[in-house]
């Protein structure tokens, strides 16, 4: 087991920063997910660790040997690839002892691992099948095995789990949970799915454009959101953004079409830097909003859009001039609602983005 | 997003192109340029210009482009036009066009007439060209082949295709054995298309014919103009014709490619030859340009 | 399916047997012709058909040594070779980044349009004098090698990129060496399209006619094309049962060929595979 780190490693594709200086520790058997949109260099840091890609700038390290310049096969490593990379012209049991034969184990001894391993991942009744004759489900099994079976140091998965259907994916993402914790090996886990990210990993790493924009917990990043990009990418659905003006002298913040709410209960979070008629961006999550059928002291007038039951809660999306905002209510069954409704939003709960998307307080 | 990564170093890389690239340079890039300087000298395979040939600078540009003689039978000119003629019937317009036809015929259909069709036509495009050749030959004979036989049951008399015809029949032969490349292209260009956009039309009640023309047509646009360019690139350079015709009957039918090799490997006039080729490869090279561009341009757009 | 009015049906229908007529009515010939012991040009179904024609091929020493010894040796040669050439530099270019390559498969594209022909065959003759290549047998296998190269290439490349690189990449990373991934998981892997291509050289070689044309000069070493030209131009008149038979046996290994591929693969297409 061995710490995975980091350091300023960046990589290009042409004149395209896919992976721009980034900094990261992974310590000794945690499991850290690399999180983002498509194209945001989440994958092309898991290559670059695996060694399938060669680092323009930086260093890594795999315990405490420099592995930059290693090739794969020298970085004792193992990797879960999305397409699972199963041989078609070998059985089950060769593709999972494939590992053990290119080190020269021998036959038996190969075969006994082999099954143990199998066994372990409720596959060792399908050791002489080939790979096309496996459900997704069993694949994405067998693949795991191969890479448990050599005993590697740090565990690389580029988005494993979606290739499979929605039930088995959680099904299959609690059995990786599992296995992380049995084996207690470091592993670095690429998913745009966030649900994924949050189920299992100890830290997320949201990346966009090549960087990492917040690395924290999953709770953390949830609860607290350092910038606008984490703020609108997290959570599901995302936070409410709403772009407003400072108005200090009437402590209130001022809405497009003359709306406004008072900042009582987050000034005394307020920075100091905050300057009168500057702009900026209210975030709120939608289980933080109350609807009002009057209007109170502090509200903002919406009219209701639409309503979304979702089985266990629901979500009522209103309109305020173009922007919607969305209520999170837990409740089975949509309320009746009057066109116009009034929105008491829970201050304590807000953040406050500044115009470069930082978080403000 | 990003580039295919390498799996291996360009050194194992260059190693691996080796071979490929000894046979380029020996039987693409030398020849291409060796041309060239042959056409030039009076290179001949025996007697005294055969060890040593002579510098003859433009003469046997001169003879090729003698425009006081060019247009008669069995001379380039003349030879020329009856390329282009050939390339215009076989191709552009028999090839492509029945190759289009069949394709859109059976468009969306399955069935046993499909596959017996376009088996057929495959058939004819791979079968070796000197069995071939024979069959149009058999098929082609006035008193007993096949054609004449149907021709005279329906009392349209005997004619002596070869003899009388013998571009035509060269150019419905071409057509035969070629369309299948068309077919192909346009049969798989036609799978691509999402099903989708053809039953929005029907939706919206447009016929058949206004289905190929707005909505195949100007998706298959681009397919078509590869199409053409390819063949009529192979349709120039073809030799098979000679199998049924050998270029007469008094040169009726000597292609580009006829008269180059009777030039060449019959009078073993290398300099002269040399110089036909240049001219064949420099159109050759033209065209191959123009399907470049295209084709660059095609993956731009998309 | 659709809706068609019958008349519209009925005049397809019409249109594509004709089709059909047009493509197989040349044909014929070629089938019945064989068995029939008094073989003429027309089409006509043997009454008593008998094997008579073949024996005509099999008492003939120079059409059996070019169909069974001679264009083996060529079909094969080219094979073998534009198999292993292909597959080398395909691999190559797929899966690695050299310098150049890019300019290479630029000139493959546009030199393999533009040198081909009875045009190219006037300087390859004079090169394959120059190396005493001329009557021999792998002077042919060389020139054909040449000349369904770049074709080859393309369609193996496609094969090869159409192969995800994952396969190679977890054997890397599972501690395979470069060595053993080719040996192990890429050959395996382009094994279909390697025999694709050899089958698409062996069966572009049998059938040549220009290229061993032009370059063999004594009988014994001419393969069945030119056997088969002879058969029917040398005498004047064509020796029909000679003809017949032979144009079946030479026929017979592509269609055979053709069918595996079909079976195989099922007929893909292939871009730019005539020549």
């Amino acid at each position: 087991m061995a710490e995975v780190r980091l350091d300023n490693v960046t990589r290009q594709f042409g004149s395209v920063v896919a992976v721009n200086a980034i900094n990261l520790t992974i310590a000794d058997g945690e499991f850290v997910a690399l999180l983002g949109p498509s194209g945001c260099g989440k994958t092309t840091t898991l290559r670059l660790i695996a060694g399938l890609e060669q680092a323009d700038g930086g260093h890594m390290y795999i315990g405490d040997r420099d592995v930059t310049n290693l090739p794969p096969r020298d970085r004792d490593i193992a990797m879960v690839f999305q397409d699972y990379a199963l041989y078609p012209h070998m059985t089950i049991l060769d593709n999972i002892g494939y590992p053990l034969k290119v080190r020269g184990t021998p036959r038996a001894e190969l075969t006994k691992r082999v099954t143990e391993v199998a066994e372990r991942l409720q596959i060792g009744n399908l050791l002489q099948r080939r790979p096309g004759q496996l459900s997704g489900g069993q694949q994405q099994r067998a693949s795991v095995a191969r890479a448990v079976v050599y005993h590697a140091q740090v565990f690389l998965f580029d988005e494993p789990l979606s290739n499979l259907d929605a039930k088995l994916r959680v099904e299959a993402r609690a059995f990786l949970k599992r296995l992380q914790h049995e084996l207690d090996v470091t592993a670095v886990y690429v998913t745009h799915d966030q649900a994924e990210a949050m189920a299992l990993a100890d830290r997320i790493a949201v990346m966009n454009h090549g960087r990492i924009m917040q690395l924290g917990a999953p709770l953390e990043v949830y609860r607290r959101p350092q910038n606008l990009f984490v703020a609108s990418f997290i959570g599901s659905p995302p936070m409410n953004l709403l772009p407003c003006r400072v108005d200090l002298g009437a402590r209130r913040l001022v809405f497009a079409g003359g709306a406004a709410l008072e900042m009582t209960g987050m000034m005394e979070r307020l920075p100091a830097s905050l300057r009168d008629g500057e702009m900026v961006t209210l975030g709120i999550r939608p289980e933080h909003i109350t609807i009002r059928e009057t209007a109170g002291a502090s509200t903002l007038p919406v009219k209701v859009y639409v309503t979304e039951p979702l089985g266990g809660e629901s979500l009522v999306i209103t309109q305020m001039g173009d922007l919607l905002i969305s209520i999170r209510l837990f409740q089975d069954e949509p309320p009746s609602l009057p066109d116009a409704v009034w929105l008491e939003l829970n201050m304590t709960h807000t953040f406050l983005y500044g115009a470069e998307g930082e978080l403000m307080r | 997003m990003e580039q295919k990564p390498a799996i291996f170093s360009a050194r194992v890389g260059a190693l691996f192109l080796l071979p490929a690239l000894a046979f380029v340079a020996l039987f693409l890039l030398f020849p291409f340029v060796w041309v060239i300087v042959l056409s030039f000298t009076n290179q001949t395979l025996t007697g005294a210009t055969a060890a040593n040939p002579e510098f003859v600078g433009l003469a046997n540009y001169e003879r090729l482009f003698d425009f006081d003689r060019w247009m008669r039978a069995g001379e380039f000119g003349s030879s020329l036009l009856i390329t282009v003629q050939f390339v215009l019937g076989s191709a552009l317009i028999g090839q492509a066009g029945l190759g289009l036809l069949i394709a859109w015929l059976f468009y969306r259909r399955r069935g046993w007439l499909r596959t017996v069709v376009t088996t057929l036509v495959v058939l004819a495009w791979i079968i070796p060209e000197v069995v071939v050749a024979f069959a149009w030959f058999a098929f082609l004979d006035r008193d007993a082949g096949t054609f004449n036989n149907i021709l005279d049951a329906f009392g349209l008399g005997r004619p002596d295709w070869l003899f009388n015809y013998p571009l035509l029949s060269i150019m419905v032969f071409n057509t035969w054995r070629g369309t299948a490349f068309s077919m192909l292209l346009f049969q798989s260009a036609l799978e691509t298309i999402p099903p989708s956009y053809i039953e929005t039309a029907e939706v919206a009640g447009a016929s058949g014919w206004q289905k190929f023309r707005h909505i195949l047509l100007p998706l298959l646009i681009g397919h078509i103009i590869t199409d053409l360019i390819l063949i009529t690139l192979w349709t120039f350079n073809v030799f098979t014709p000679y199998l049924l015709t050998g270029g007469g009957p008094r040169n009726q039918t000597q292609l580009v490619s006829i008269y180059t090799y009777e030039t060449a490997f019959q009078f073993f006039r290398f300099g002269q030859g040399a110089a036909i080729a240049v001219v064949i490869m420099f159109i050759n090279l033209t065209l191959a340009m123009i399907y470049l561009a295209i084709l660059r341009r095609q993956r731009a757009a998309t | 399916m659709n809706r068609m009015s019958p008349l519209a049906r009925a005049g397809l229908f019409l249109l594509a047997i004709l089709l059909g007529l047009f493509f197989v009515l040349p044909m014929l010939w070629l089938i019945t012709a064989p068995l029939n012991p008094r073989t003429t040009l027309s089409v006509t179904l043997p009454s008593q058909p008998s094997l008579d024609n073949f024996r005509a091929v099999f008492d003939n020493g120079f059409a059996i040594r070019a169909l069974l010894v001679n264009n083996l040796i060529i079909g094969g040669g080219a094979m073998v070779l534009v198999a292993v050439v292909a597959t080398l530099a395909s691999y190559s270019l797929s899966r690695t980044r050299v310098p150049g390559s890019k300019l290479l498969v630029y000139v493959l594209i546009l030199f393999s349009s533009v040198v081909s022909g009875t045009a190219a065959m006037v300087p390859i003759f004079l090169l394959a004098y120059n190396l005493g290549l001329i009557n021999e047998h792998i002077g042919v296998i060389l020139v054909m090698t040449g000349g369904l190269l770049p074709s080859a290439i393309f369609i193996m490349r496609d094969f090869v990129d159409s192969i995800p690189r994952s396969y190679e990449e977890a054997a890397l990373v599972c501690g395979a060496s470069p060595r053993r991934t080719f040996w192990d998981v890429a050959m395996p892997l382009v094994r279909p399209g390697v025999l694709v291509v050899a089958i698409w050289a062996f069966v572009n070689a049998w059938g040549a006619f220009l290229v061993p044309l032009v370059l063999l000069r004594s009988p014994e070493k001419m393969p069945a094309s030119i056997a088969f030209y002879s058969f029917y131009t040398e005498a004047g008149t064509p020796n029909l049962p000679l003809v017949s038979a032979y144009a079946f046996l030479y026929t017979i290994p592509v269609l055979l060929l053709y069918l595996i591929i079909n079976w195989r693969f099922g007929f893909r297409f292939f871009g730019g595979i005539k020549r």
